[in-house]
């Protein structure tokens, strides 16, 4: 890593203060991604606010109809929560599949939306939830969010605080693994509430997280993994290529974890 | 002793240290005043090196040096070698371009050592780094294996204009190609032995140190055998004489072959601490590994055999590329010559044998010893040719083996080695029975019910441990001995040190060799301590690979402990005044035969120190000695590893569903480490046949450079596994060892894919069997199955 | 340079750090605590695993800083004197370690998951909580053994101290 300098702000008005303030700053939550690459050197920050000794950003609360889900949550306390395993166990599921077991002890659900890695799993899962991440500053729903590779719609700035997740839909995510980073390889996130259907895909698009709309039309009338038979999958085109998976097998691994995630949503 | 000796599961004695934190790596230890080392890398395949400019990156904060391969040349410190000279078949000996341990003129390889910062911390020596300028002149690589030597290739070496080490064969050609004027059948197969990255979890590390005063070097460093690092850095790249430079490896986190070679990054950090008066410590991170440690495998095989009516095998005929990287590590030339085609006949009774090798440069990482060296590759070959040639002919693959396999010894083959025993069907004939290989076709229907593919494989596989005799291994181009040394000293209480020449890193040295010792001296094990890994503590010795510290390390303890016996015995006669042949020793006591006088062992060790009862003319005092032995053969371990997978043609993933090796390792001295090993062996085999592979894209940037891109075996990749045990002991070494180091990962990679083929019904897949490439290949598969 | 205190094997330490400083630097490095190891640089291998306020965590993917005040248990804070934690017991009996390098993390990880999981774990779910954890000598065989082990005898001891 190259040197910083260090904040860790104990309150959400301190942290706004900081991040008006110090120049070139990056925000540190869980830290599990950003570390690993500021170790790289591939990023180089002049400064880290970290916000791990602000309580108030923890939590998740039941209001109303929503999940509310502080911003520095851990994906083991999403896993593990009661209150998100009784709402949306398949929310609940998504946390316990991201990274491994120490990973999710660190790592959160505003860092991780935050970043929007192209292979991270929550931005596909908020997707199809229809969740909205609240800011500082605003609401911003979470199809305005996610923006493309690495991009959001979070200004200089701009901390998100919590994300709002809607309950009562049917909501699964199947994740097909890389063999090696153990990230994403393809992850489909399939969400039904009323008589609309959200299929987000992670992991393959070549801009990040996307939305299968061939797929939503079809399970929007039924919603059933046979539903898919005749569909076609996204096209290879627009689909990332790499050593471990070509376009090709990424699109057919869609289909799949599109079937997957429809049956485990439909379970129970 | 019973509960300790030879054949006992005796906990490990190492293990309090390291589950308690306490176990002492290179990277554990600090030398006051170090300074910090980083190698500034070359981010070029190939390229000329214009100029360097150090003058910003040496006035940045905390640098205290900067060295590139002018200083070391000034030095005229010596390039790095590699000791096993092969030569071709028109005689010609192979074509060896300089290494030199920092870049002189040209980099050759992403991860070439082209500067070394030394600075008070690393962050301030890789700051420095960043800031040295090198004026690069890139040249086009040469990275793909099969077109390495095409005329109009760039040029790699000088010395080997047309990027060619040696073109090398084994074997009797004229022999082979009548034997295949009478087959009957011809199978023929190619095949990728895929590159793979060794990844001890343990990186790489080295702390040089220098006394001024005494002008005597220290090297700690993480070695699979200190001694021949002190050889080698003594007597050819002239670091300094052996009686003045000390090589210490401490506790090691594995090897697997990869810390047998003798590295620039060691080289420079104990040249350097006499430069810079300072010690200087330098420790690899993983991306610096995965880029510049020797890699291993990486094979292009052509290879066919010839069958008679009878589905006997008449000859085979093997043509293999191998790739050796940029530079020629330690032992890289005898990897795919010596250690490969001589076990081309694996278990099999074959009348001729003919092994062509092509080694050849490339801009990508040198190639050298990994788990098996060679072995592997020969056992893929000949498993995987066995398999389709039993499909080919409508025979079940564990009855053509069967009907193939040696069944007298000794039995010479046709490719110099002589195996002394063996039972090739007890071993397939038990591994059959513990897998219920007659369920599986039921096991197969359950699978297919659900949508899936079952497949079973056979690997039926030989290596040939314990590399020797000397004598012989020399005529072949070897350029040190293959002994081990042992010495064992006796303390004057009756306690005992081992000092051997093996090195332990995971292996359980402490344990094993100390029931050896403590079985036959009748003391408790914990009066039993095993030494190594000094170079100032033990005189001499080889270390650690090829699965020989049984065979050969515990054999030289057996000679040594014979001497100590016989003079213990001598004693003992003078104690107990009684004739020296009337002595008997047993359970630790020595007794004059029909008396019931007796002397404990403790007793007469410290009647050897006190000396009252002898005179020096007639015996000397003291109870230490020391013996080198060297084996009069190789050992040959074998077995049967029986692969089960099922395979989902919707996603393309194998499961290992079942696992069974039944191995001949001979005498088994802990079974407890035995199956260990053999566990370990086997999970780097299946990661070699199912997720590992080192790619490097057509501009020599190596593309799973960390375990983001180069997948390890984790856990949930692998099954439990059954392991059993037939026993032939080995007839060239006093214990019966036959070594079980790297029988997993020989055995595995072919048993995995021969169940895959199995499974998908054709042969037309290659490793790593990826769900991406398993997928393509079952979509093939059911495309044809649908014409 | 800032100064970071936190309690360590039930100890106060502090020092003064670097922004950068990770975790396991500083209990390599400042503290000699050197049983925590570093094996890769990408978050993956696991050797670095430690407790912070009861969790286990990879040490080279925390900074020092961030750590002010919490409470760290490493591997040399496990046993007691000679007295063994029954999940390093167990790694002994059950042969659950070679070179020892990758052993540290494996134990900190085990003793987490029996934290999360409860005493009685199945070999499934001990190899899929392994992702965290690489190991390249043994093959997990005798590492999954250990931890089933380990996890049934603290939960004895557990039973035997009520």
């Amino acid at each position: 890593m190259y040197a910083f300098d260090f904040h860790r702000p104990a309150t959400l008005r301190q942290a706004n203060n900081l991040v008006g303030k110090v120049e070139d700053a990056k925000i540190l939550a869980g830290g599990q991604t950003l570390l690993p690459t500021m170790k790289q050197r591939l990023a180089s920050p002049a400064a880290v606010i970290d916000l791990s000794g602000v309580p108030e950003l923890v939590g998740i609360e039941q209001k109303g109809r929503n999940l509310v889900i502080g911003a520095m949550t851990s994906h083991a306390e999403v896993a593990s929560s009661a209150l998100v395993r009784a709402a949306l166990p398949g929310l609940a599921a998504l946390a316990a599949g991201i990274g491994d077991p120490h990973v999710r002890h660190k790592g959160t659900i505003g860092g991780s939306i935050a970043n929007n890695d192209p292979a991270a799993d929550y931005p596909a899962g908020l997707l199809a939830l229809g969740a909205t991440i609240v800011t500082n500053r605003r609401k911003i729903p979470a199809g305005d969010f996610f923006t493309g590779m690495f991009s959001t719609a979070l200004d200089e700035g701009e901390i998100i605080t919590k994300v709002i997740v809607p309950t009562g839909a049917k909501f699964a995510y199947a994740k097909f693994r890389n063999p090696a980073s153990r990230y994403a390889m393809v992850g489909v996130a399939v969400g039904k509430k009323g008589s609309s259907v959200v299929v987000a895909v992670t992991g393959a698009g070549s801009d990040g997280v996307f939305r299968w709309a061939d797929a939503e039309a079809a399970l929007g009338k039924r919603f059933n993994a046979k539903s898919l038979d005749g569909i076609k999958n996204p096209a290879a085109k627009e689909l990332n290529s790499d050593i471990h998976a070509s376009a090709e097998y990424r699109s057919h691994l869609i289909g799949v974890m599109a079937r997957r995630a429809v049956t485990a949503a439909t379970a129970k | 002793m019973a509960g300790t000796g030879i054949g006992a599961r005796v906990m490990r004695k190492e293990d309090f240290r390291f589950i308690t934190g306490k176990g002492n790596y290179t990277d554990d230890i600090n030398r006051p005043g170090q300074a910090h080392a980083y190698f500034l890398r070359s981010p070029h395949a190939h390229a000329k090196i214009r100029k360097i400019d150090t003058a910003k990156a040496a006035a940045m904060p905390g640098v205290v040096a900067i060295f590139t391969g002018a200083d070391i040349e000034a030095d005229k410190v010596g390039g790095l070698i590699c000791g096993w000279m092969i030569h071709s078949k028109d005689g010609t000996p192979m074509k060896a371009g300089a290494h030199p341990a920092l870049a002189v003129g040209k980099v050759r390889y992403v991860g070439d050592h082209v500067a070394v910062v030394i600075a008070e911390t690393l962050a301030e020596a890789r700051d420095a780094a960043e800031a040295i300028l090198v004026d690069y002149e890139p040249l086009k690589p040469v990275v793909d294996l099969a077109s390495a030597t095409k005329k109009g290739s760039p040029v790699i070496h000088d010395a080997a204009p047309d990027n060619q080490v040696y073109d090398w064969h084994l074997g009797d050609e004229a022999a082979v190609k009548a034997a295949f004027k009478k087959a009957k059948h011809v199978t023929k197969i190619d095949l990728v032995n895929n590159r793979l990255i060794p990844n001890a979890m343990e990186p790489r590390a080295a702390i040089g140190d220098y006394n001024s005063g005494e002008e005597a070097f220290t090297l700690y460093t993480t070695s699979q055998n200190p001694h021949v690092a002190r050889l080698v850095l003594s007597a050819f790249i002239g670091i300094a004489p052996e009686h003045k430079l000390r090589v210490i490896a401490p506790d090691v986190g594995g090897g697997f072959g990869s810390k047998i070679f003798i590295y620039a990054e060691e080289t420079i950090c104990v040249w350097a601490a006499k430069k810079v008066g300072r010690p200087v410590k330098w420790v690899a991170d993983r991306t610096e590994e995965f880029l510049a440690i020797a890699h291993g495998r990486d094979h292009l095989t052509h290879a066919e055999m010839a069958i008679d009516e009878n589905g006997r095998i008449l000859g085979l005929h093997v043509k293999t590329r191998a790739n050796l990287g940029a530079y020629l590590s330690t032992f890289a030339s005898s990897v795919p010559t010596y250690l490969y085609v001589p076990l081309l006949s694996g278990q099999y009774n074959i009348p001729a044998i003919y092994g062509e090798v092509e080694a050849v440069y490339t801009n990508t990482a040198p190639v050298d010893a990994y788990r098996g060296a060679g072995r592997p590759e020969a056992t893929f070959v000949i498993e995987r040719l066995m398999e389709v040639a039993a499909r080919e002919l409508g025979m079940d693959p564990a009855a053509f083996r069967k009907k193939n396999f040696i069944k007298s010894f000794p039995h010479q083959t046709p490719v110099i080695m002589c195996y002394d025993t063996g039972d090739y069907n007890a071993s397939l004939a038990k591994a059959m029975e513990i897998h219920d290989v007659k369920g599986f076709a039921r096991r197969k229907r359950e699978s297919a019910k659900a949508g899936k593919l079952r497949g079973l494989g056979y690997s039926a596989y030989i290596e040939a441990c314990g590399i020797a005799p000397s004598a012989a291994v020399g005529s072949l181009g070897a350029g040190v001995g293959l002994w081990e040394s042992a010495e064992v000293r006796v303390n004057p209480v009756g306690t005992v040190e081992v000092l051997t020449g093996s090195h332990s890193h995971g292996q359980g040295h402490e344990t094993t060799f100390a029931q050896l010792v403590a079985g036959r001296l009748g003391i408790p094990i914990e009066n039993v301590a095993i030494v190594h890994g000094d170079t100032d503590k033990v005189q001499m010795g080889m270390g650690t690979y090829g699965s020989r510290s049984g065979a050969v390390g515990m054999s030289a303890i057996v000679k040594a402990l014979d001497k100590v016996e016989a003079k213990a015995k001598k004693v003992a006669s003078f104690v107990l005044e009684a004739a020296e042949a009337d002595i008997d020793f047993k359970d630790g006591k020595f007794s004059v035969k029909g008396t019931d006088k007796s002397i404990d062992f403790a007793s007469v060790a410290l009647q050897a120190y006190v000396a009252h009862k002898f005179t020096g003319e007639q015996l000397e005092p003291g109870l230490k000695e020391g013996a080198f032995y060297d084996p009069t053969n190789f050992t040959f371990p074998s077995g049967v590893h029986i692969a089960e997978v099922e395979i989902d043609p919707d996603t393309g993933v194998t499961t290992i569903a079942k696992w069974t090796a039944v191995d001949d390792f001979g005498v088994i001295i802990n079974p407890m480490i035995v199956e260990g090993q053999v566990h370990g062996g086997i999970a780097q085999g299946i990661g070699q046949a199912l997720l590992e592979g080192a790619v490097y894209d057509a501009n020599g940037q190596l593309l799973t450079a960390s375990y983001m891109d180069y997948a390890m075996p984790r856990a949930d990749d692998l099954p439990s596994f059954r392991v059993d045990h037939t026993t032939t002991p080995c007839l060239s070494n006093p214990l019966g060892i036959k070594g079980c180091g790297e029988a997993g990962a020989i055995a595995a990679p072919a048993a995995v894919m021969n169940a895959i083929t199995d499974a998908l019904g054709h042969e037309n897949i290659a490793m790593p069997a990826t769900p991406q490439a398993v997928w393509q290949a079952a979509q093939a598969g059911l495309a044809r199955a649908a014409e | 340079m800032p100064k970071v205190s936190m309690t360590v094997n039930g100890k106060r330490v502090s020092a003064d750090v670097e922004g950068r400083t990770l975790l396991v630097q500083f209990l390599r490095e400042h503290q000699r605590l050197t049983g925590t190891h570093v094996g890769c640089d990408t978050s993956q291998c696991g050797a670095c695993v430690v407790h912070v306020d009861g969790k286990a965590i990879k040490a080279c993917t925390n900074l020092a800083l961030s750590c002010e005040g919490a409470n760290v248990t490493t591997i040399e804070g496990l046993a007691n004197g000679t007295e063994l934690h029954p999940m390093q017991a167990a790694f002994r009996t059950h042969h659950g370690l070679q070179c020892g390098f990758c052993t540290p993390g494996m134990i900190m990880a085990a003793i987490d998951m029996v934290n999360r999981l409860g005493y009685d774990l199945s070999e499934e779910t001990i190899r899929h909580e392994l992702e965290g954890n690489i190991c390249r000598c043994t093959g997990y065989h005798n590492i999954v053994k250990a931890i089933q082990a380990g996890a049934a005898a603290m939960g004895g001891l557990k039973v035997a101290a009520e």
